[in-house]
């Protein structure tokens, strides 16, 4: 992985001490609480419920053993002994104290980390692919682009106070797994008929208030200008983007507002006046930040081991696992594990110190040191040999991070929501325990198949619910908590947003309700049809009528 | 008490800034800051003088001063917010694709923590707000020793330290 040199360890040295001295100004009330909160949340410090809530970056999700010790370190020493992995590839801590915050920064800086622009109106973190470097599918290895658009967005003098937050997502690979439809800016890396490496590039996507599918604005740009692209189209963004109202700043509605071609024209302009100029990346940068990403050195082995067949073969709970948890590696004889973060009990993404050190220590012994955190909030061994999958399972059952429901119901991905998050509407962690309890059962599991359940505390949409199969939105009601319910949002290169099937639900009410869309899924569902393709097929009619037949 | 900060010093503010201007026959200080509509509605008569600069609203266009910018000895640009960046792309346009070398200002809501990123893309004159400490303000010009873009040095990191890639990648911290 990048590892920094001196250059990029002073900078990050010297922005700890530039927060410790705001938070010295603003403790002893020389900074107003206004003129401290865009420089606390650019150092990912929001003012929660009962806390501070510190994010920390990992940027494209990757992160090295150590780095993973250091993040366990700083839950037992500043937190309460956990952290919680997001849907930006980044870890939080519920329980810091403001104070604190500058020895934080301290700790992180010293295994090349930090919580630079993780909130505020900023460029945040770089997200990809959870899977870089190791799917099959890859057309070129995103990690040496995304360093290079993190270094690019990292204190970029012009582009610290945007009209609202800014999220650029980048895959390699023709599988989408990084969302990159919903992004403000979204790459995917292409080939043109030369071979040349360039990038699509996709524009105005984004959840929250107004979900909307991205525009292709470019169909092939030349990698070399990146930066010049990212220049223009974030200038064009900061000085035309809407700041009269919070919830039409974002990019998305600026592309909608002069529509994507016109948008598309005024990008195309202003590049004209930067393409080639002095920030076009040379290919000597490229080749360079390459060299940090070679793959590891792997073992020749055969493609597929026999001794891992005949466990598959043998032993029902190790094959349930490996089938949805691990998944097809590039190089002969290796494979792709998930550790499930959504055991049943414990909110959706969140892990101990103690759990952080036993995977920093199995990733050493089995993944060659590294690991990577997924949007969906799971951790990713990207370069396990098959012949260690049962003795690493073994491991990760004792760990708790073994169940095996990657990609089914129980994988739920969810926002902090009403129990920590001050934006919230409603509780999201409760919900996703009850239809974890209620649908306990692995075989029906496993029968209804692929489902994405996303739950969000509120409009932020933290927990992707419009791209979820089954997506539940907290809403607020007359001060009383309730769940709104919408069905065929998918992500991915098919990239939908989910429609609401009618009026909201009591809490108690939500584990019936999954029962009875999934119960019309049972019962019209085509063979290999997953449950979000029924819904298409369909149409909400059956699954409304099913739902509110019994509940109202 | 001066509060402006010119080229990494406290200075005196030889300037004055009006707001609103109806005709000529108003300015009457020399060295007197103007706005945009002004100045392109009176040019014939200021163009020729030297002690008239121009000030730009976060929504003003800096290409209408692209036949200026040789000639005028400065130029504001207003924040009226701590958080409106507009000015930032401004600054960099003024000095990038419009060449302007005069003393480009910033002015408004502008406090210690702006300056770094102001002075990064191309401001060298603040006007720091009424009740905020000047001289305090003035050393966060060196709150970053350096960075990643193409900024008012002109050319991005990787661009200067390209020519020895490999010393570069001896550098890394292990």
């Amino acid at each position: 992985m990048y590892r920094y040199d001196a250059f990029d360890q002073r900078l990050v040295d010297e922005r700890v001490a530039q927060f410790r001295d705001q938070t010295r100004r603003f403790l002893a009330g020389e900074l107003s609480e206004d003129e401290f909160r865009p420089l606390r949340l650019q150092n990912g410090l929001y003012i929660q419920k009962y806390a501070p809530m510190l994010r920390v970056a990992i940027p494209y999700g990757l992160l090295s053993s150590r780095q993973l010790r250091m993040l366990a370190h700083i839950g037992r020493k500043y937190d309460k002994g956990y952290g919680h992995f997001t849907t930006r590839q980044n870890i939080q801590y519920n329980w810091p104290k403001l104070e604190e915050a500058p020895d934080i920064l301290a700790d992180l800086a010293s295994v090349e980390m930090h919580a630079i622009q993780t909130s505020g109106n900023c460029v945040r973190n770089i997200t990809s692919d959870h899977f870089a470097g190791a799917a099959g599918d890859e057309i070129v290895d995103p990690r040496p682009y995304n360093e290079l658009i993190r270094q690019w967005s990292t204190f970029h003098p012009e582009f610290a106070y945007l009209p609202r937050k800014f999220k650029i997502a980048i895959t390699g690979a023709t599988t989408d797994r990084a969302a990159i439809l919903v992004h403000d800016i979204g790459l995917q890396a292409v080939r043109d008929d030369g071979g040349d490496i360039g990038f699509r590039v996709i524009v105005g996507g984004g959840l929250g208030r107004t979900p909307i599918i991205g525009h292709v604005i470019r169909e092939f740009l030349p990698r070399a200008e990146i930066l010049n692209y990212l220049d223009a189209i974030l200038r064009v963004y900061n000085r035309f983007g809407r700041r009269d109202n919070i919830y039409k700043a974002r990019i998305k509605i600026l592309v909608k507002e002069q529509t994507p071609a016109v948008f598309a024209q005024h990008i195309e302009t202003e590049w004209e006046h930067l393409r080639g100029g002095a920030a076009t990346v040379p290919d000597e940068e490229i080749a360079r930040l390459a060299a940090f990403f070679v793959p590891p050195p792997y073992e020749k082995l055969p493609s597929d081991d026999t001794g891992f067949r005949s466990a598959v073969a043998d032993n029902r709970a190790f094959s349930n696992w490996v089938k949805r948890n691990v998944f097809p590696h590039k190089v002969p004889g290796y494979a792709i594990v998930t550790l499930s973060l959504k055991k049943t009990g414990v909110p959706p993404g969140d892990a101990t110190s103690d759990q952080m050190d036993t995977v920093a220590d199995l990733a050493d012994a089995y993944s060659f040191g590294d690991l990577t955190v997924s949007h969906e909030q799971n951790l990713i061994f990207t370069d396990v040999r098959q012949s260690q999958l049962m003795a690493l399972w073994s491991e990760l059952k004792d760990l708790g991070f073994a169940t095996p429901n990657i990609g089914l119901l129980t994988d739920i991905v969810c926002c902090p929501g009403g129990d920590f998050c001050s934006l919230a509407n409603a509780k999201s962690i409760p919900i996703a325990e009850a239809i974890q309890r209620r649908f306990d059962d692995l075989d029906y599991l496993h029968d209804i198949g692929e489902l994405d359940l996303n739950i969000s505390g509120c409009m932020n949409a933290c927990g992707h619910h419009h791209v979820g199969h089954i997506g539940v939105l907290g809403v607020d009601k007359n001060g009383s908590e309730w769940y709104q319910v919408t069905i065929g949002g998918t992500q991915g290169e098919h990239a939908a947003i989910g429609k609401v099937i009618g009026p909201s639900f009591a809490a108690h009410e939500m584990p019936d309700v999954v029962a009875r869309l999934l119960d019309v899924y049972v019962d019209h569902r085509h063979e290999d049809e997953r449950f979000v393709d029924t819904v298409r097929r369909l149409g909400l009619d059956p699954f409304k009528e099913r739902v509110y037949a019994a509940a109202h | 008490m001066p509060q402006l900060i010119r080229n990494g010093a406290l200075v005196e503010d030889r300037w004055t800034l009006v707001r609103e201007v109806a005709s000529t026959a108003e300015l009457s200080a020399t060295k007197v800051i103007v706005p945009l509509a002004f100045w392109l509605a009176a040019h014939d008569e200021l163009r020729a003088r030297s002690d008239v600069g121009v000030w730009l609203a976060p929504a003003d266009d800096p290409a209408l001063l692209a036949a200026d910018t040789a000639s005028l000895p400065l130029i504001a640009v207003d924040f009226p917010k701590f958080a409106d960046g507009r000015g930032y792309s401004i600054g960099r346009l003024l000095r990038e694709r419009f060449a302007f070398l005069g003393e480009l200002r910033a002015v408004g809501d502008i406090q210690r923590d702006q300056l770094y990123y102001l002075h990064q893309v191309g401001f060298d004159a603040f006007v720091v707000r009424d009740g905020k400490d000047a001289q305090d303000a003035l050393s966060s010009l060196r709150d970053f020793s350096d960075g990643y873009q193409l900024t008012n040095r002109r050319t991005p990191w990787f661009r200067r330290s390209g020519t020895d890639v490999p010393a570069r990648m001896r550098g890394t911290t292990e």
